[in-house]
């Protein structure tokens, strides 16, 4: 029997994501499952249950009716100890857990026999994984609202324009830290027309920031901070210090400073001073992404936006549940692909396979073991940068320009007077001429031929072809008979051999001039 | 018309034939060079028939078969496809060959015409080169057709001790042709001559049999070569300059388009001649460098389409499967939508992508993609990294990055299009199998690259649905 995923109305206060939306319900009945969905799940969404209707889910009144009728739950946000009471024994649970700040519920999960997949234990530096992250999705909505947060508060243009009133300057913004969150607000900063200025602790950053439109600002400072599984690791003393002068160097200039900066496991990185704020221009923004974690600014008020010397200063917690219905559609396709994992037969069943190094490290509890925290995945150990290949031959550009080495050019002057000699002490004077025109037009050939462009090859091909067909011209003077013919000459032979050369030759001339003809009208501009 | 009137028109004919050859070095000369040429083949032909060399008698005889052979060339170059346009250049090629071979027993038999002492020698040697290489591009070309069209198996085929039996044809070939100069009469000659024939023609078979599929635009190019040679071997046979400049021109036309498909795949000429892709001397294929691992990223056409109307820049990199799937139309369709929309489309074309030189070329200007918009290797490799999605539409070996960055790989040192570079790469293939170099792409495993498997033409198809929807 196919087995029932349960999309229950995310209590969290504020919440307004849904764990999945109508156009994936499709996708999923296609996998096989049913599909409920609690009244109301959708609303803060834009997901109305008569679009769930539509794409073929069920709609289950309340809260308890649907926890007991699923048999997969997808959710958002960690449930509450109330909701895991009205689980079904032994069901599967797949959303955001955070099992180590969540000690009780990981007891309550267990007791219930439960199976839970936590979509933030993902090992993200799996390649395969990169489709079922929702951490990367949710964290690009969250930098891309953060600038927007930053726009609203802030009062003038982002870009600089000239218009007849006078002179706008562009907005200048800052981002600290350059991961999937920043990497989003820098390219929509710059979208929306500001210089915008990025820092990491990780220097191999540099080059996205670059791409997205950003400026890498470098610490003064010679240390790595790329850590395990491509997070940010914590610095040292001396670096750190010279990360405080920059920063105080670049708030100061900035109009906007976002700060993403975040270190698994630990309290935020405190970024910017109470000072540093204190330096910046009145009516300037900074949005605090890291406020849940204590946040990067030390005025930072985890939820709300406070104005503090003039600086307004957003530490919102919830983010992407700010454009809900867009996170609900990326993490809904997270979860969808992470279905189409957990069910690669099809048929509406699910098997938590152990072996695969995506769900091992998604799995935090499986029928009431807890098998977190799950060993690193054995990656192939990142495979060595080959040696920039050191010997890359020079592609030569052109023939002509291409040097010859001076030997090769002795051997083949050498040769060439050999034949030459040959020719001119043994061949008879009437050979010599025609060997003349010969060696003369094989170099007029070259030349001219290198000058083709390499698109026109076909047509060459076919021009020359046509025009070899000249032969037609030794067939021609042969086809007559000469007015004083040797008597044995066999001259039916001659005839039947020129005329069935002539034929083809003709065939050949008419037919490469007509293609060729053909190929050059096409090419046009 | 007197002998020098003709001599004049022959030396005007050279003139325009050098013009015409000369005016392919952009598009828009290139149609007046091919008016040109064919004034200079009236020119010719005309001086030929009004000289003092051909009699009233042979009138009928040549307008008849000039009538009858120029209808089928007119006909044939009319319905012509243009993915078919390597078959009938190699059938082309084989009709120059054949040509020479009739003129040269023509010219050997024909007693008017008297030499003596090292003339003599020197006019037979003319001949016996003249109809050996003539048969060796007659029956060459044949085989390369039937390969071209698939009438014979593209897969080199390779005979035991092949080069034994070559160094034995070679000395046979030299042997009677001592027994030729030597030969007292006419009908002693032919029979060497016909010998020496026989062997030609299975040369040619043998040596083009041995060559595999994609080498093939270095073969055409060669018998392109071969029968230019053998136009001007035939001028020397009857001492004429006209003959000797355009085989010369023809032949060094073909060598030099011989040399850069050698170039563009990093492979000697005489390694291609001398069979399939490391075949030759205990050369493992795939033996050096490491195998890639990982997974690849299937991708639908619906999402193609939206990462090509999402991208800003784009460049399409076509190869011998789009000819296959006759998909140019389709892909010339998606071009012109993509541009519509304000994305910048280009096309990167590979030297040897095809199977005969600018063969891409042909087939999207056939489709009508502007040719300005169709760059060579060179030209569009340093822009890859400012791209944004990079469509590869039927080719393997031509966007392998082992080629450089694997100097253990079979094709280490073969320029290749970067699609890499680009931010995201789109290989459209039938499967997963590996290229005429039978070497594993490490391009399908990369981040970036997604793989969009089917037909060409059925999923671009979809693709053009789908931008269109």
């Amino acid at each position: 029997m196919a087995l029932t995923i349960g999309i229950p109305r995310e209590t969290t206060p504020g919440e307004k994501r849904v764990a999945t939306v109508p156009e994936v319900v499709e996708k999923l009945i296609k996998l096989g499952f049913a599909v409920a969905v609690e009244r109301g799940a959708g609303e803060a969404a834009n997901c109305a249950d008569d679009a769930y209707r539509a794409a073929g889910a069920q709609v289950l009144p309340d809260a308890a009716s649907l926890w007991a009728a699923a048999d997969i739950v997808f959710k958002v946000r960690p449930p509450t100890l109330a909701e895991v009471a009205l689980m079904k024994e032994g069901a599967t649970l797949i959303g955001f857990i955070w099992p180590a700040q969540n000690p009780p519920l990981m007891q309550a999960l267990a007791a219930k026999r439960a199976t839970v997949l936590a979509m933030d234990c993902l090992p993200r530096q799996l390649s395969r994984a990169q489709k079922m992250d929702a951490l990367t999705s949710m964290a690009g909505i969250s930098g891309y609202r953060a600038v927007i947060e930053a726009a609203h508060a802030f009062g003038r243009f982002l870009a600089g324009q000239v218009t007849a009133a006078g002179k706008i300057p562009p907005a200048k913004v800052f981002v600290a830290g350059a991961g999937v969150a920043g990497l989003a607000a820098i390219g929509t900063a710059a979208n929306l027309g500001a210089i915008v200025r990025a820092n990491d602790t990780r220097s191999e950053v540099a080059d996205q920031v670059k791409s997205l439109g950003g400026e890498f600002v470098k610490v003064d400072f010679d240390e790595e901070g790329a850590g395990a599984g491509g997070y940010a690791k914590e610095m040292s003393e001396g670096f750190k210090a010279a990360q405080r002068a920059m920063y105080a160097r670049e708030v100061k200039e900035a109009d906007i400073v976002i700060t993403t900066a975040l270190i698994p496991g630990k309290p935020a990185p405190r970024l910017i001073t109470a000072e540093m704020v204190r330096s910046m221009r009145p009516g300037s923004v900074i949005v605090d992404m890291a406020a849940e974690q204590g946040g990067n600014c030390e005025l930072t008020v985890p939820g709300e936006a406070v104005v503090r010397h003039g600086v307004t200063i957003i530490g919102y917690t919830d983010l992407p549940s700010r454009l809900a219905r867009q996170s609900s559609t990326l993490y809904a396709t997270n979860l969808l692909r992470l279905a189409e994992e957990l069910c690669k037969t099809k048929d509406g069943q699910i098997v938590v396979n152990m072996e695969d190094d995506a769900i091992r490290g998604l799995t935090v509890i499986k029928n009431g073991e807890i098998p977190w925290p799950a060993p690193p995945p054995k990656l192939p150990a990142a495979a060595p940068k080959p040696s920039p290949a050191a010997a890359k031959p020079a592609a030569a550009a052109h023939g002509l320009s291409a040097p010859v080495s001076g030997k090769t050019l002795a051997v083949l002057f050498g040769l060439g007077a050999v034949l030459f000699w040959l020719v001119g002490a043994y061949a008879p004077a009437s050979f010599l001429s025609h060997f003349t025109v010969f060696v003369l037009a094989c170099f007029v050939g070259y030349m001219v031929i290198w000058n083709v462009t390499p698109a026109l090859h076909t047509p060459l091909m076919s021009v020359t072809n046509a025009i070899s067909s000249i032969i037609a011209i030794g067939a021609l003077i042969q086809i007559a008979p000469p007015l004083e013919a040797a008597a044995e000459r066999p001259s039916g032979w001659i005839l039947g051999l020129a005329v069935l050369a002539l034929f083809l030759t003709a065939i050949n001339m008419f037919g490469g001039f007509a293609v060729t003809r053909r190929m050059l009208a096409m090419f046009r501009k | 018309m007197s002998a020098n009137l003709s001599a004049v028109a022959y030396l005007g004919a050279t003139i325009l034939f050098i013009l015409s050859l000369g005016g392919l070095s952009h598009p828009e000369t290139a149609r007046r060079g091919n008016l040109y040429g064919i004034i200079g083949m009236a020119l010719a032909v005309a001086a030929t028939v009004f000289g003092p060399r051909v009699t009233a008698a042979g009138l009928p005889w040549i307008v008849g078969a000039m009538v009858a052979g120029g209808a089928i060339g007119l006909y044939a170059a009319k319905i012509v496809k243009m993915t078919q346009m390597p078959e009938l250049v190699a059938l082309m090629h084989s009709l120059v060959g054949l040509a020479a071979c009739l003129v040269g027993f023509a010219s050997y038999i024909d007693t008017s015409l008297v030499f003596a002492g090292a003339e003599k020698a020197i006019h037979e040697l003319e001949i016996y080169v003249g109809i050996y290489i003539g048969a060796v591009t007659f029956s060459g070309s044949l085989i390369a057709f039937g390969k071209l069209s698939g009438k014979v198996t593209s897969k080199p085929v390779l005979i035991p001790g092949r080069h034994l039996i070559n160094g034995i044809a070679a000395l046979v070939v030299i042997y009677y042709g001592y027994a030729f100069l030597q030969a007292e009469s006419i009908s002693a000659g032919v029979v060497p001559l016909a010998v020496m024939t026989v062997i030609g023609l299975l040369f040619g078979i043998h040596m083009v049999m041995a060559i595999g599929g994609a080498d093939m635009p270095v073969v055409v190019s060669m018998l392109n070569s071969y029968s230019g040679w053998a136009a001007a071997a035939t001028g020397f046979m009857l001492a004429n300059d006209l003959l000797i400049v355009v085989g010369a021109l023809v032949g060094s036309s073909g060598a030099i388009l011989s040399y850069i498909m050698c170039r563009a795949m990093n492979r000697n000429f005489l390694s291609v001649i001398s069979g399939g892709f490391g075949t030759g001397e205990g050369q493992k294929v795939g033996a050096g460098g490491t195998a890639p691992a990982g997974e690849v990223n299937p991708i639908s056409a619906q999402e193609t389409a939206e990462l090509l109307a999402g991208a800003k820049r784009v460049i399409i990199v076509p190869g011998y499967g789009m000819a296959v799937a006759q998909a140019q139309h389709t892909v010339s369709e998606i071009a012109r939508l993509l541009r519509e929309k304000g994305v910048e489309v280009r096309f990167g074309i590979h030297p040897v992508a095809g199977r005969m030189p600018g063969h891409m070329n042909v087939l999207l200007a056939e489709a009508k993609v502007p040719y300005d918009i169709v760059l060579e290797m060179d030209e569009i490799n340093p822009d890859f990294p400012d791209t944004d999605v990079a469509l590869v539409i039927g080719a393997n070996d031509i966007v392998n990055p082992a080629a450089e960055d694997d100097p253990e790989s079979p094709i280490a040192g073969m320029p290749v299009l970067e699609v890499w570079k680009a931010k995201t790469s789109i290989v459209m293939k039938r499967s997963m199998a590996t290229g005429y170099a039978g070497v594993d792409n490490p391009l399908f495993y990369k981040e970036n690259n997604r793989m969009l498997f089917g037909d060409a033409k059925k999923t671009l198809d979809e693709v053009l649905a789908a931008l269109k929807g």
